[in-house]
């Protein structure tokens, strides 16, 4: 159907130290697709964010092919904004990084901070911001570089329940609407419900597909009607049980 | 600032209270200098103290008086200044030079760690005969004693300040394909910015220390060297006039520092 924006080809990547060494992934393969919301859950420490960090080719693996068409744009758990340049400033970063910052990439910014509103904050420091929308701003520094994937590691888990429940719904919103790949890594279970096409679930450390499962809710996009919709909770029985099995 | 009269009775009288606090803070630090010395006069002219050990303000003044009369007032003030500026200016450009060159590679880092640790615990007053071998006994001894007072404060703190950037701006900057000079430009030496004043801050004290001493060992002016002439002949007046003179001037460019300060924190937050 569609094109394979990235797979990884029986992954192995082992961090060495002084004291050791660890294979935080072995016999690794997956792949997304184009336009596909990918969710990846597995047990603490398994290997989820090198997982993330060989799809965006900060680390080589070991053994195996990772394929990457295109770029990625990275979010992390904290919003890393830097304090000291304004909102507007920490949205231009990534294009400034490469280069990019002509007058068109910088109107294109600032009109998805519009439609999102962050519009009013623009020349505001990330101090002036809460929680939830220093979030929404680094979701849209790393859209404004426009990325072919955006790589999401845990990046509502800062936030407490309310919040992050709203920014769940903004990101899904904004990811559905800019038609983005993501492949998302959460240790949330209903987190990956409600959000994704697929939901791989990954074994302990060192980490390998264990399960995989397409989400058949139809066409129901929006996280909260998920969580209300009859499938949830079955969903969420069977990946619980296959997450600690 | 907003106008006082959209403020209710309780905020203005919290304001006036903290004016007034400041007032009285302000009335005690001039009172008691003030204080201090009317004391230091009273008790050498009631004959409690011996002026030729305590000297006296008034004598203080005189001394000052006629320094400036015979015309080496600012001969001496020049040359300790421009000493301590210059070994100041050095010690901050090459130690924040060597602090970035030991950031970008940790190879060199890891080999001179142990000579830096060394050359921090050693007195630099050790190398006083060596200095003036090498240096003569004009201003470039002292100036190199200056410097090397200074420079590796600057680098070990300029470095500790470097290394601390945050690890998630890093990965993040790396993922967005960003070179390592870029993440030195972009993240690296603006989050050092608050360090770099703090270590402005301890660098003007070490280099005080390290021109009088540099004056101490080998020097013709200056008023480290007014201080050590005056102890030697037992003028104690010169040497409290120097002094005084001395915390006048360190007071002064400390409170520049916080100027700079003031004004680099506002230009990176407009
Ligand atoms: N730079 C590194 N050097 C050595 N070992 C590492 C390094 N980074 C991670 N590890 C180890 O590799 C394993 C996988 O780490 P990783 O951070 O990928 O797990 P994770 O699933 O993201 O964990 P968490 O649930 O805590 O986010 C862990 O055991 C970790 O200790
Ligand atoms: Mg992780």
């Amino acid at each position: 159907m569609k094109d394979t924006i990235l797979s990884f080809e029986d992954v192995k990547l082992i961090y060495h130290t002084v004291r050791g060494e660890t294979v935080a992934t072995e016999g690794l393969t997956f792949s997304v697709e184009e336009g596909e919301f990918v969710a990846i859950i597995g047990p603490s420490g398994c290997g989820k964010s090198t997982l993330l960090s060989l799809a965006a080719g900060l680390l080589t693996p070991s053994e195996g092919t990772v394929v990457r068409r295109g770029s990625v744009g990275y979010m992390l758990q904290r919003d890393e904004l830097f304090p000291w340049r304004t909102i507007e400033k920490n949205l231009f970063l990534p294009l400034e990084v490469k280069k990019k910052l002509t007058p068109d990439a910088k109107r294109r910014a600032r009109a998805l901070a519009e439609k999102y509103g962050l519009g009013d904050f623009l020349q505001s420091y990330p101090a002036q911001l809460s929680g939830g929308m220093r979030q929404r701003a680094a979701l849209i520094r790393t859209l404004a570089a426009e990325p072919d994937v955006l790589l999401l590691d845990e990046p509502f888990s800062a936030l407490d329940y309310q919040t992050r429940l709203n920014v769940t719904q903004d990101v899904s919103e904004i990811i559905r609407s800019e038609g983005k790949t993501a492949l998302l890594i959460t240790h949330d279970i209903s987190e990956a419900i409600s959000l994704a096409d697929r939901v791989i679930v990954l074994t302990g450390r060192p980490a390998r597909v264990a399960h995989v499962h397409t989400l058949d809710f139809g066409a129901v996009t929006d996280p909260l009607r998920r969580r209300e919709n009859g499938q949830f909770s079955g969903w969420f029985e069977l990946l619980w049980k296959e997450l600690n099995a | 600032m907003k106008h006082t009269e959209t403020f209710s009775a309780e905020h203005r009288a919290f304001l006036k209270k903290r004016r007034l606090r400041l007032a009285l803070v302000w009335t005690l630090r001039i009172g008691l200098l003030l204080g201090l010395l009317i004391l230091w006069e009273l008790s050498t002219r009631l004959g409690w103290a011996d002026p030729f050990l305590t000297s006296s303000p008034s004598r203080i003044a005189q001394t000052i008086a006629s320094l400036y009369e015979e015309g080496t007032l600012f001969y001496h003030i020049g040359t300790t200044l421009w000493e301590t500026a210059v070994g100041f200016a050095a010690a901050t450009v090459l130690g924040c030079t060597v602090a970035l060159a030991l950031w970008w590679s940790d190879l060199l880092h890891r080999v001179l760690e142990p000579y830096i640790v060394v050359l921090n615990a050693l007195p630099k007053i050790a190398l006083g005969p060596l200095i003036i071998i090498w240096f003569g006994t004009g201003s470039e001894a002292i100036v190199f004693m200056t410097v090397i007072v200074g420079l590796i404060v600057v680098i070990m703190h300029m470095l500790t300040a470097f290394l601390a950037a945050d690890p998630g701006k890093v990965l993040l900057l790396r993922s967005m394909g960003a070179s390592k000079f870029q993440i030195l430009k972009k993240l690296v030496i603006p989050s050092s910015l608050a360090s770099f004043i703090s270590m402005l801050k301890v660098a003007v004290g070490m280099s005080w220390i390290g021109s009088i001493m540099g004056e101490y060992i080998v020097s013709r002016a200056g008023l480290g060297y007014l201080i050590v002439y005056g102890g030697q002949v037992f003028k104690l007046d010169l040497v409290l006039s120097a002094t005084c003179i001395l915390a006048l001037l360190a007071a002064v460019m400390y409170f520049l520092i916080a100027l700079l300060e003031k004004l680099l924190v506002k230009n990176a937050e407009s």
